[in-house]
């Protein structure tokens, strides 16, 4: 039985991250003054997923957990209680101890006790903030001593409901007069109270009751610090340092993690495993349209389809031979078969492709946490999130987008005061926007505070040995911040960063051909774009030949071509060849120099020059001819052999042959 | 591959494919072996070692080639309608290999393996299985993975630091 629902947890893990996140989105966006009630409803239902799953896969901490937010959630909706922005807060936080939770099933990782029993604590309180009126209702509690018992083997936790009476003896520390009285009308309502003054003044309240320690606790600790308190059971009713769960009326809550096994008898297990099959097959209605395959099928259908185009390619080559008169039906069956292809080979890579909401969801959340943390307001607004992108490529955008994004909120925006006295409105507009533009996905980041600051980034390239000058551009000014050694904690604002620089941001977003520029204007905030290529797997190419070997440079890097004249070529000592394109000296690479081949022309004026861009600087290399401009499936050089200077990748042409395609970065690198 | 672990323990016959460098005999595991074809030209890699030839389309996969001959200086590196590439696939990397030709399966018994003395052939006793005889054939037997995966053949990434 165990092992037949074992292989059903990674579609459960799957699909509980995913509504964890959706409930996380549909938390930050609910409007706390006027909630709808779809929307109340929609995180209802994802709360209510998640524990039902837990509970069919026995999953008891997280189902327990999820039990105690759902009924408030239940409450909420129902109109029975109003949602505050502390509901929200504390269902974020709840959210958070459930992924916890969860990896800790998935993955073994770490579980905070502490933290689990605190947020189980908070929606307790939240249940009942009065802990009277609706006196069925138990609070739950922090466990005061977490036992030992792993959470990744969690205890079935069902006590006897009712009629089980405990008797509690609780010790107090020295405690107001007022408060004794408030406690005592609080634990009045969970059973019958006597007391007992304590000769050195301090008192003890003996309860009588069916609750559990921890909720007896957790009452005492909205007046007292619970560590002080001693509270020892002395009814053999309960086994009397557990702390434990109780699953009772609609009302009764479960407690949270860090409980121990007790004993139940069968009918009252009977009863858990029935209504935890009751919750699983509940939340059918929530039908997904997609389905889950794995990323290697995926790649595989992908790479056949690249074998499927070359091939194509390959009886293109042939065909176009043939005489169009005598083989009209076969041209045109032939034309038909490669507009096929090439829509199929459109559709498989779009099964890649990942709308960049998957990127953009995780930001809210952060944004909100880190504004609050530095005491800023910041209006959060993203654009494009159904933009696509590539899986591979969406992941790695990930860690650069996050740091962009801090450094907005960090180093970017002012405090509200400041931004008030400069005329702004007092929360600070942050977008994040994403957006096609031909082969290339571009993301924008997107702030209205105070903008570079000029001089001291000049400051700082002065301290670290950099050529600069006070008449240098804007744009040139602003490019020093990639360079390795500006640490943004310094350079922009005292705040501390996390030392990650933004050279490390800019290496990230180069290993995936991709370029960012900044632009900044002091006071009205700056911009960063990240322009990056929609796929790693295809690749815009111009094939040029040397001697007898054809290359392909990718078409992002080529800005023009151009056959030299003789007047053009310089030659500068220390500096190597120049050309002058445009009044501009570029630096001239010959490519059959670096790559050891035999030119077809020796005399560079006979030979054709391109002019290739890498970020903002551009330079010329020497090649025999251009063959022309195709698109090619890039195969990774490394996965039989390793990485070859010079070469990113390789690609196989129409007529079966392998094309090395150049890495022009390193190329440019190389000149340096 | 089974057969090849028992073999290994000395409990069992083992296959190789013989091949011919110049004059000399050598055998590899035929598990390893994963194909065999004739000599197409690949396509040069600039800036590696020599006897790297370059990497050809191996059916969509990009595979580099060696050519043996070159690599422990034996006989005659030309190419002609008989050379002939052996496909080799360790642990899942796809490489082929240039030799002069192929000449059978052999099936060794264990006592048919000896050591092989330390000076015997243009390659390190590291990467000898030992030498094989049947009859008055003897047989150079190669580690093959040894030899493919090490830092001399430059195949992988952990070589790239050296070159």
């Amino acid at each position: 039985m165990i092992d037949d629902l074992s292989q059903f947890h990674q579609v459960f893990f799957d699909e509980a991250t995913e509504l964890l996140a959706e409930m996380e989105r549909l938390l930050l966006e609910v409007d706390v003054a006027s909630p709808s009630q779809e929307e109340l409803n929609a995180i209802f239902r994802a709360a209510h997923s998640i524990k039902g799953g837990a509970a069919t896969f026995g999953f008891t901490d997280i189902s327990e957990f999820t039990h105690v937010l759902e009924s408030l959630l239940d409450k909420i909706r129902k109109g029975e209680m109003a949602l505050t922005a502390e509901h929200v807060d504390t269902f974020l936080a709840a959210k958070d101890v459930m992924a916890m939770l969860l990896e800790g099933h998935r993955a073994g990782g770490a579980v905070d006790l502490d933290q689990v029993a605190e947020v189980s604590r908070r929606l307790h309180a939240l249940a009942d903030p009065a802990a009277g009126k609706q006196a069925a209702a138990p609070l739950a509690a922090a466990a005061p001593e977490p036992g030992p018992e792993p959470v990744a083997q969690p205890a079935t936790t069902v006590a006897p409901a009712s009629g089980a009476l405990a008797i509690f003896r609780i010790e107090l520390p020295v405690t107001p007069d007022k408060d004794v009285e408030g406690l005592a009308a609080e634990l009045g309502l969970l059973g019958t109270l006597t007391r007992e003054p304590l000769p050195d003044g301090r008192m003890v309240f003996h309860l009588e009751t069916d609750q559990t320690q921890s909720d007896v606790t957790a009452v005492c600790s909205f007046v007292v610090d619970a560590d002080k308190l001693l509270i020892t059971a002395r009814e053999p009713a309960v086994a009397a340092a557990a702390s434990v769960a109780v699953v009772a009326e609609p009302a009764a809550v479960p407690v949270a993690a860090a409980a121990a096994a007790v004993p139940v008898t069968a009918s009252q297990a009977d009863a858990a495993v029935k209504a935890a099959k009751r919750e699983a097959g509940a939340p059918a209605g929530h039908e997904s349209s997609s389905i889950r395959v794995s990323i290697e099928k995926v790649d595989l259908l992908i790479n056949l389809v690249g074998e499927l185009v070359i091939t194509q390619a390959m009886i293109d080559q042939r065909v176009s031979t043939l005489d169009p008169v005598n083989h009209e039906a076969l041209l045109n069956n032939f034309a038909q078969l490669a507009r096929n292809t090439r829509d199929l080979q459109e559709s498989v890579m779009s099964i890649r492709m990942i709308q960049m909401d998957y990127v953009f969801s995780r930001f809210p959340r952060m944004v909100r946490e880190l504004a609050s943390k530095l005491g800023k307001k910041v209006d959060f607004i993203t654009q494009g999130a159904s933009t696509e992108l590539d899986k591979g490529l969406i992941e790695r955008i990930i860690d650069p987008l996050t740091h962009l994004v801090r450094n907005s909120i960090d180093h970017g925006f002012e405090l509200p005061a400041e931004r008030l006295q400069a005329g702004k409105p007092e929360a600070g507009k942050l977008v994040l926007s994403a957006s096609h533009q031909g082969g290339n996905i571009v993301i924008e980041v997107i702030d209205d505070g105070r903008g570079l600051n000029r001089a001291r980034i000049l400051d700082k390239a002065r301290q670290n040995g950099l050529p600069v000058s006070d008449n240098m551009t804007d744009e040139d000014v602003w490019q020093l911040i990639f360079m390795p050694g500006f640490s943004t904690a310094d350079v922009v604002t005292d705040v501390s960063g996390r030392g990650v620089g933004m050279d490390v941001v800019r290496r990230n977003i180069t290993d995936m051909g991709g370029t960012v520029e900044v632009r900044s204007v002091a006071g009205q905030g700056s911009s960063v774009r990240i322009s990056v290529p929609l796929t790693l797997a295809i690749l815009d190419g111009m094939s040029v030949k040397v001697g007898t070997e054809v290359y392909i440079v990718p078409l992002a890097y080529v800005v023009e071509s151009l056959q030299p004249g003789a007047s053009e070529l310089k030659e500068m000592a220390g500096q190597g060849r120049l050309i002058k394109v445009r009044d501009e000296y570029l630096p001239l690479v010959y490519l059959y120099e670096r790559f050891g081949i035999v030119p077809k022309y020796a005399e560079p004026t006979e030979s054709i020059v391109l002019v290739l861009g890498v970020d903002d600087k551009k330079f010329a290399l020497l090649v025999d001819t251009l063959v022309g401009q195709q698109q090619v499936v890039v195969k990774n050089l490394e996965t039989n052999f390793r990485k070859v200077p010079g070469i990113s990748g390789a690609t196989i042409l129409g007529d079966g042959g392998v094309s090395l395609i150049l890495d022009v970065s390193a190329l440019m690198r190389g000149l340096a | 591959m089974e057969d090849s672990l028992q073999g290994q323990d000395g409990g069992n016959s083992r296959e190789f494919l013989a091949f011919t460098l110049g004059a000399e005999e050598y055998g590899i595991d035929i598990l390893r072996v994963q194909e065999i074809r004739g000599y197409e030209p690949p396509t040069r890699i600039a800036n590696v070692q020599e006897f790297i030839k370059g990497v050809i389309n191996l059916r969509g996969l990009i595979v580099p080639v060696v050519d043996m001959r070159i690599k422990f200086g034996l006989g005659n590196a030309d190419y002609t309608d008989l050379t002939v590439v052996i496909i080799l696939n360790i642990n899942g990397r796809i490489a082929g290999i240039v030799v002069d030709s192929v000449s059978d399966v052999t099936t060794l018994l264990p006592d048919q393996i000896k050591p092989a003395p330390s000076v015997s052939s243009a390659l390190d006793t590291d990467y000898l299985i030992g030498l094989g005889t049947i009859d008055e054939r003897m047989l150079i037997l190669v580690d093959i993975e040894r030899l493919m995966t090490s830092e001399e053949m430059g195949l992988t990434d952990g070589a790239l630091a050296r070159f």
